[in-house]
């Protein structure tokens, strides 16, 4: 029998560090996915694409808040796979899979309506207007539960300040993009799309109100409103408008989706508020994710200081 | 099917979503919100044995199938089982047992008014299903007490179209279900004084076990 002589390797096919080093990680994972998946967990969470896609989406330079709540913050994996996003699914557990190949860039913002230069905007030119800041905030849906989100932008009124609104402008309208072909959601009418929400302007003004690109010190994921999103954290949930391609600024009230919808149980103004019910269920208590006591929900979300805004209006009407 | 061994697999195999909740639960796989999981699981379990159920009648007639009749019972006290899971979850993992607050939702909240009234009608038909009850009752008063079923389950599926926010896909498709069985009742019940033809021409032959 011949016993031939292994060929030298050419350098080529010798393997590079950082490959090398990838391959490493990946059967580490993989390793890991193995035993989770022996383990009982979900495939949904395996299949989640936070912990890949966004490795390297780490926001620089983020600057701390006064702003921010000492509570304990709600885990980043229950953030980003629990979320009220109906353009891809009314399911809060779809979102996550559904959103992610969603395409947010090339991302363009328009800023129209009352202001002195209309103007387009890349969506990486707005995100740069402001120093990027983590508010870790209180977030109370109107369905009954919150969660505690550091999230990570800067102040509405950065750019309010910058679109130079005209004296007419009282409100602040803000679209979500309508593209059904990446938003399963939208094929549907469980909605009147594109999704629209908005502020009077003194709201849109508090610095309390963030415009948001990013949470846990990375980029936003796409399920929860990338590339750019609000955060109003005194309001319910479903006022902080996501994945937004147009502020515009408008003398009349802007009409918002879930008013439109269901005028009677979604008002324009949608303060939390434990003394309001929602007309089919208590909004006295809440369920902190991960908690399993209800907590009592505080007004205004435990954001006292937008009180002022309020002073003089009833409530009960303007729910 | 008369193999002996058929009746354990179908009662064991309706244990199957609680099975799956509890190995989800014990895993912490329930997702970020596992009370809402919980609720909302069972509660769609409820819908599906009530529907079960129902279907049974319509079934072993149109393909017949007789012994069909065997396992309605059985069907019937699941959805019943997951009821009483369901109501449990609420009073408990939502309300924690704060009778103030349940008595102003079962009065002020119609979701909560029309799913307890579709739970508490459930009980006595629990109560009343065995033999001996048919026999006490005599078949034409269980039968009619049992009719009560078409009304806990209406009740089921408003009080799941009242609960939603938007999105209806899912309630309705339990509604149409529903007044597919429904109707297939009012049919059978209407055609045969309509039609010319002696009466009992669909009547289907009366059996032992009354109908509903």
């Amino acid at each position: 029998m011949l016993i031939r002589k292994a060929p030298d390797i050419p350098s080529s096919e010798i393997t590079g560090k950082g490959l090398y080093l990838n391959r490493r990680k990946f059967l580490a994972s993989a390793a890991m996915a193995g035993a989770a998946a022996v383990a009982g967990v979900g495939l949904r969470e395996l299949a989640s694409p936070s912990a890949v896609a966004l490795a390297n989406a780490k926001i620089d330079g983020i600057q701390k808040s006064s702003f921010s709540t000492t509570e304990t913050i709600t885990p980043f994996k229950d953030v980003s796979n629990y979320n009220n996003y109906y353009e891809f699914s009314t399911d809060k557990y779809e979102p996550a899979g559904l959103a992610k190949d969603f395409k947010t860039r090339p991302w363009t913002v328009t800023i129209d309506g009352l202001v002195k230069k209309k103007q387009v905007l890349d969506v990486d030119t707005v995100i740069k207007m402001a120093t990027p800041e983590e508010r870790i905030y209180r977030h109370r849906c109107v369905e009954g539960w919150s969660i505690v989100v550091p999230w990570v932008g800067f102040s509405l009124n950065e750019l309010i300040k910058k679109a130079e609104p005209l004296g007419k402008a009282k409100f602040v309208e803000f679209a979500t993009v309508y593209d059904p072909k990446q938003m399963p959601g939208q094929q549907g009418r469980v909605l009147d799309w594109p999704y629209v929400e908005g502020l009077r302007m003194d709201e849109a003004m508090h610095p309390l109100a963030l415009l948001c690109f990013g949470m846990y010190g990375e980029v936003l994921p796409n399920q929860d409103g990338a590339p750019l999103r609000m955060v109003l954290p005194w309001k319910y949930g479903f006022k902080s408008a996501k994945a937004i391609v147009r502020i515009r600024f408008t003398e009349s009230q802007p009409v918002n989706t879930w008013n439109r919808s269901a005028p009677n149980e979604y008002g324009f103004y949608s303060n939390v508020n434990p003394n309001v019910d929602h007309p089919r269920w208590s909004q006295a208590k809440e369920r902190r994710l991960g908690e399993f006591f209800k907590r009592p929900t505080l007004m205004f979300n435990g954001y006292d200081q937008v009180a002022s805004l309020y002073s003089g209006m009833d409530l009960k009407k303007y729910f | 099917m008369k193999v002996s061994w058929f009746k354990p697999v179908v009662f064991l195999a309706c244990l199957i979503p609680l099975a799956r909740l509890g190995w989800k639960a014990y895993n912490g796989a329930l997702g970020a919100n596992p009370i809402e999981v919980i609720t909302h699981s069972t509660g769609d379990w409820i819908l599906r044995f009530v529907l079960v159920t129902l279907a049974i009648t319509p079934l072993r007639k149109l393909i017949r199938q007789p012994w069909l009749i065997r396992y309605r019972r059985m069907f019937g006290l699941f959805a019943f089982f997951y009821a009483v899971l369901h109501f449990l979850t609420y009073i408990w993992l939502d309300k924690f047992f704060d009778v103030h607050e349940m008595l102003a939702d079962v009065t002020k909240r119609r979701f909560i008014t029309v799913g307890f009234t579709g739970f508490v009608l459930l009980i006595p038909l629990a109560l009343t299903s065995t033999r001996g009850w048919i026999r006490r009752l005599g078949g034409k008063r269980w039968q009619a007490l049992h009719r009560l079923i078409y009304v806990s389950a209406v009740a089921g599926v408003i009080h799941y179209v009242w609960l939603v926010k938007a999105d209806l896909h899912k309630p309705l498709e339990y509604a149409l279900v529903l007044s597919l069985l429904l109707g297939y009742r009012i049919v059978s019940w209407a055609l045969p004084k309509i039609k010319t033809r002696p009466a009992g021409a669909l009547q289907p032959k009366r059996v032992n076990v009354p109908e509903v």
